[in-house]
């Protein structure tokens, strides 16, 4: 099998080869490590004729669970002690295949808890400078025409221990799982703009939130006509209330707490409102002093979901190196992988279809030679912006922005198989306190 | 020859020789139901809660600093410490260190653009056990008192609308508009 680059990667299309090429080598694949310590022994059984072949399957039910042998299969949540509902909880992408994020795995981002409400006691006003202010029920709106669009959401907030010093240790997802990616469907709204007639002046609208803090967020009148959409249904069902149900506000490929949930209120103004969380908070502050603000596009980014952080390949041999990139930009034209921290680099497959605002699933095939290895992958995006190393977005932004940190991601992986963060090879543990940036998540 | 039954079927068989306006015909169709109920003035005073930058959107009422510290010290002071600071959440004053020091502290005084967000924020989520249970006037008050932790204004100023839209908060010109630059990228 010949190399394509350094320390191991193969060929993007080896697997796909008719005749494979690869001799008797089988594939493996990492294991999970804390699954490993916890792994119950099992009894043994004739595989060839199990007992479940010899008496009568469960019932049916009204709403399926995940086998109760994927029970680690969750997300990780971390909330303020002192108020339960401000906090969040991530996608554990790095035990997910595919590009959509299951319901009930999508992250989440509450300031103050998820409300519980019934549709028929709630209604969203559209006002301010329109020519007809008026109030739709939730429904009348599903009596409008719907379409459906794939995009990700992701919190401005996502991956930002990257900003430390020195590594995180926790796995991929739950360092890098605020985002997930669903099908929406809903109401463009520009068909709800063009029957209430916004005046010349409007320039922005204020949208607002029915939970206990009363989000409140101004987006550009702009996006509004672009893409936006007034969700109803995430992957074919009505969206979850930790999700905004029953209405929530999608802006593809923008900050995810632009994409209101629970929405309410929608006022159309000629400036934006200067919100709480438009200026004190999703603000980047940069060294010199002054923040970033408005930073609304989430740029491009990608990271190896297996293998990730906090596991273990447990012999050499052939591998399948998979993860996800996504680019509020638009598509991901191509993702680079390298094995030997950044010497080479091999072109990644991309899983069809490539959507725009998207998780992109990309793979490529490695001989894993049982030598100390630094994977990273590298994503691009149609605009042509390339995901940054870590050490030139610090260098350009410092270390006390909090929001979109989205550097490219090292998994260092030791001559024992165990995989942990590291940061660029030519950068080293600045400071031996994990948690030094300068704001939780309230 | 094709019989018209109703102006409609006329008016799209015009358009339909007319080639390029068939398209915005099109579109037209594809839109809404019409399905919005109109909403009164008094139904929007009643849901629209936004202060805007200039000072739209405040109420009438007033507080003082001294109201405001009563307030605080029962309904605040749990969560965000005594005078804004060494509580579990945010810390609202006493900023030590500044914007471009090693580990900088954001707070209202030393951070926020402006202060009509201050009213807006309280208003609508704080208390965080009990969000938009201050009366307009609680909510001047411990908004004045806030300011005034924060260096912003004076022991004995009475906040009312026109005193609080007409504050230059200190940071005001510390952001740059990303969205104006590069469309927010
Ligand atoms: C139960 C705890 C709790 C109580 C009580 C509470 N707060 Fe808060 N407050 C929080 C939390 C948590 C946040 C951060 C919310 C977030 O963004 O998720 C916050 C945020 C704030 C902020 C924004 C800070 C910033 O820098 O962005 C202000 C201002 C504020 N609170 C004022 C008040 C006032 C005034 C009161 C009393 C009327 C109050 N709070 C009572 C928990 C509390």
């Amino acid at each position: 099998m010949q190399e394509v680059a350094g320390n191991g990667l193969l060929d993007r299309r080896l697997f796909l080869k008719t005749g494979f090429g690869i001799g008797a080598a089988t594939l493996l694949a990492p294991v999970v490590m804390k699954n490993l310590e916890a792994a119950p022994e099992a009894a043994p059984v004739n595989t060839a004729s199990p007992p479940w072949m010899h008496t009568p399957g469960a019932g049916y039910s009204t709403y399926g669970m995940p086998s109760k042998f994927e029970d680690d299969v969750v997300r990780f949540p971390s909330a303020n002690s002192a108020i339960p509902g401000n906090g969040v909880s991530w996608t554990p992408l790095h035990l997910l295949e595919g590009t959509i994020t299951p319901n009930g795995l999508h992250y989440e981002r509450h300031h103050n808890g998820v409300p519980q409400i019934n549709p028929s006691q709630h209604r969203l006003l559209i006002h301010g400078l329109v020519k007809n202010p008026s109030f739709f029920s939730i429904e009348n709106l599903l009596r409008y025409p719907l379409r459906s669009r794939i995009c990700f959401v992701e919190c401005g907030g996502n991956s930002n221990a990257g900003w430390n010093k020195s590594p995180i240790r926790s796995e991929a997802g739950y360092f890098h799982g605020l985002v997930s990616c669903s099908e929406w469907t809903g109401i463009p709204l520009p068909v709800l703009l063009d029957e209430v007639k916004p005046t010349k002046k409007a320039h922005w609208l204020i949208a607002e939130g029915a939970d206990a803090f009363a989000m409140q967020m101004s987006i550009p009148l702009e996006k509004a006509m672009d893409d936006a959409m007034l969700a109803l249904y995430q992957n074919g069902e009505r969206i979850r209330p930790e999700n905004g149900y029953p209405l929530r506000l999608i802006l593809p490929g923008w900050e995810g707490v632009m994409n209101v949930k629970w929405l309410r209120r929608l006022k159309l103004t000629d400036c934006p409102v200067m919100a709480r969380n438009e200026t004190s908070r999703y603000t980047e502050l940069l060294p010199d002093g002054k923040a970033r603000m408005f930073t609304m596009v989430m740029q491009a980014k990608s990271l190896i979901t297996s293998p990730s952080a906090n596991m273990l390949l447990r012999e050499a041999g052939l591998y399948q190196i998979t993860g996800l990139a996504w680019s509020g930009r638009g598509k991901i034209t191509r993702v680079d992988v390298t094995a030997d921290g950044g010497n080479t680099w091999a072109e990644a497959e991309l899983q069809e279809p490539v959507l725009s605002k998207s998780f992109t699933r990309f793979r490529i095939p490695w001989q894993w030679n049982g030598s100390p290895a630094t994977l990273q992958s590298r994503a691009t995006d149609e605009s042509g912006y390339v995901q940054p190393q870590r050490k030139d977005l610090v260098a350009e932004r410092g270390r006390h922005g909090f929001f979109h940190y989205n550097a490219i991601v090292s998994w260092q992986i030791d001559e024992f198989g165990s995989v942990s963060h590291v940061y660029d090879k030519d950068e080293i543990a600045e400071s031996s306190d994990p948690v030094d940036i300068d704001a939780g998540w309230d | 020859m094709i019989k018209m039954k109703s102006p409609k079927a006329l008016i799209l068989l015009i358009l339909m020789l007319a080639g390029t306006s068939l398209r915005s015909y099109c579109e037209t169709l594809l839109n809404g139901p019409m399905l919005g109920e109109p909403a009164s003035s008094e139904e929007i005073a009643a849901w629209d809660i936004s202060v805007m930058p200039g000072g739209d959107g405040l109420p009438g009422g007033k507080g003082s600093v001294a109201q405001g510290r009563r307030i605080y010290e029962k309904q605040c002071i749990s969560c965000h410490g005594p005078r804004g600071q060494g509580g579990n959440a945010d810390q609202l004053a006493g900023a030590g260190m500044g914007l471009t020091s090693e580990y900088p502290e954001k707070t209202i005084g030393s951070y926020w653009p402006y202060a009509t967000t201050l009213f807006d924020m309280i208003r609508r989520s704080m208390p965080m056990t009990a969000p938009g249970t201050l009366s307009d006037d609680e909510v001047y008050a411990v908004t004045a008192y806030l300011l005034y932790l924060n260096g912003i204004i004076e022991e004995d100023t009475l906040l009312d609308a026109e005193v609080l839209s007409a504050i230059k908060m200190p940071n005001r010109d510390g952001f740059i508009n990303v969205y104006e630059e590069t469309g927010g990228n």
